[in-house]
């Protein structure tokens, strides 16, 4: 196998974005991402897309071919491929594209993700994210995506001493470190009032906990690290890429509260890469809510369950801790284009590993690590990074 | 949901037929015909649930997709059926008063419906049994 680089990046801004359509989106993603590589299309090998729900979101599936198409690459025939796994479509895609340059297949690949969400109302998002758990047997009583992990909330405070304060201040970092990135959703500073007096979404969850219905799109590219250097002085090494699934619902888990996919992937990716929790300067974990913030930073080893959320209060995971959590402003701040999300969060790492992210900089940061979960914790994809 | 989608599960939704593996005893709720543990070996049959079980976790849905917002709030739990096996489903009563370790037992009810004239769904929810 052989080691892979990422050499360019790039992300839209992520909102409500209105005037934008699904395709306006990738491709300024797509030009962005070939820009900072000094590449053209015509160097392309190859394309994967993470999409959730095109069919849902705006009646359009086979996304792959158009990407290519409307990235004007329709002519050079090459293969793009649409890669699914709910929320961690982005996640996937990634992987897919650093197996494919790896192998030895293919040289310059691109891997973007892409969600328009605001296409459809409210009812029909949260419909269409319910997709991401069991239709027959979760969806079809009446559960909503914020309502199981609502569940998962309410089984993690009855087994650990996570306060409702703790909770919210989850929200609180991830909208301070929003407020210094230029793409992120929601620029403006909360407290854990503003959190803990928001209207309630599913008990104990609150507006505040819950990551936003968003639009954007993110594309990197990956090579051979060994050609790397032909378009790009600062390459940033994939160190791991790791994947795992557990059980589509979460009543049929092990655990409630802990996510074994992540543990499995994580576990992995660590002993892939050689390194332990305690390397990592700086990680992107999936925060769609407040409470998976907390499970993640657990559940990825960085510490024993039940401790999250007071590490949390200490600063530990702030722009400034020991293990700064979501320096984008993660899903809840940066915003949470479902299909997007794992690209951007690759975007993220790469911009802090070299040293580009102005006002939100984790000095010195050399390792980084992304989390990207499909549904209730059914799919996890786990990538490291090195400079 | 398709008619036929609905029909086809009208078994399991209303009257809780799963299955029991008479090997190792291990019950499947949703039905599975293939025991993971006993594999070739497994003699799985069908099975009727008592419909008795135990609130695991909850919550309470007070935003909905649009099929059930004029049901909000309403208290929904993970439950663990007496037999093993755990489901997500509906508690009907005062949604604060669920509670982790609450004895439930199941119900027929009407779930949801698709719009004015389409599809009515119904299926289990679960009662307080105290």
């Amino acid at each position: 196998m052989r080691d892979v680089a990422v050499i360019g990046i790039g992300c839209t801004p992520f909102g409500e974005k209105w005037g934008s359509s699904f395709r306006d989106l990738f491709v300024e993603a797509g030009t962005l991402a070939l820009d900072d590589a000094n590449l053209s299309g015509e160097d392309i090998d190859a394309m994967y897309v993470g999409n959730m729900s095109a069919g849902r979101f705006i009646e359009q599936e086979h996304i792959g071919a158009l990407i290519a198409d409307y990235s004007g690459l329709s002519t050079r025939h090459i293969p793009s491929t649409r890669v699914e796994a709910a929320c961690a479509s982005g996640g996937l895609s990634f992987r897919q594209a650093v197996i494919a340059v790896a192998s030895g297949m293919e040289d310059i690949v691109v891997a973007a993700g892409v969600e328009k969400m605001t296409d459809v109302g409210t009812g029909a998002s949260v419909d269409a994210l319910a997709g991401a758990a069991d239709r027959e047997w979760e969806g079809f009583v009446g559960a909503t995506f914020p309502g199981l992990y609502a569940m998962i909330a309410t089984d993690y405070m009855s087994r650990y001493p996570l306060t409702r304060e703790q909770l919210a201040q989850v929200a609180v970092k991830n909208h301070y470190n929003g407020a210094r990135n230029p793409i992120a959703q929601f620029q403006q500073e909360i407290t854990i009032e503003t959190v803990l007096r928001s209207s309630l979404v599913a008990d104990p969850l609150r507006l505040f906990d819950c990551s936003p219905i968003t639009d954007g799109a993110a594309a990197v590219i990956v090579a051979p690290f060994d050609r790397a250097r032909e378009f790009t002085d600062t390459p940033i090494r994939v160190l791991a890429s790791e994947q795992a699934s557990d059980t589509i619902t979460l009543h049929d888990r092990r655990d409630i509260s802990t996510l074994d996919a992540t543990v499995a992937a994580g576990q992995r990716a660590f002993k892939t890469a050689r390194i332990t929790p305690k390397e990592i300067d700086l990680v992107e974990v999936h925060d769609c809510f407040t409470i998976a913030e907390i499970c993640a930073i657990e559940d990825l080893g960085f510490c024993k369950k039940g401790e999250a959320g007071m590490l949390t209060m200490e600063g530990v995971t702030a722009l400034n801790g020991d293990l700064p959590v979501n320096t984008s402003g993660g899903l809840k701040a940066c915003g949470h284009p479902v299909g997007a999300t794992g690209i951007k969060q690759v975007y993220e790492i790469v911009t802090q590993l070299r040293g580009d992210a102005k006002g939100r900089q984790i000095d010195g940061a050399k390792i980084g690590m992304t989390h990207n979960v499909g549904g209730t914790g059914a799919t996890v994809a786990v990538h490291i990074f090195g400079v | 949901m398709s008619v036929a989608r609905f029909w086809r599960k009208i078994p399991q939704r209303y009257n809780l037929i799963g299955t029991v593996c008479k090997t190792c005893g291990r019950h499947f709720f949703p039905p599975r015909s293939f025991c993971p543990d006993c594999r070739r070996n497994g003699n799985v049959v069908e099975y009727k649930f008592k419909g008795t079980g135990t609130v695991v976790t909850h919550t309470i849905i007070r935003t909905a997709s649009d099929q059930f917002e004029d049901l909000t709030p309403y208290a929904l739990a993970i439950v663990q059926l007496d037999e093993g096996p755990r489901i997500t489903a509906q508690i009907v009563c005062t949604p604060e008063d669920v509670k982790i370790g609450m004895r439930v037992k199941g119900t027929f009810r009407r779930i949801a419906a698709d719009g004015a004239s389409g599809v009515i769904y119904y299926g289990t929810k679960y009662v307080p049994d105290e």
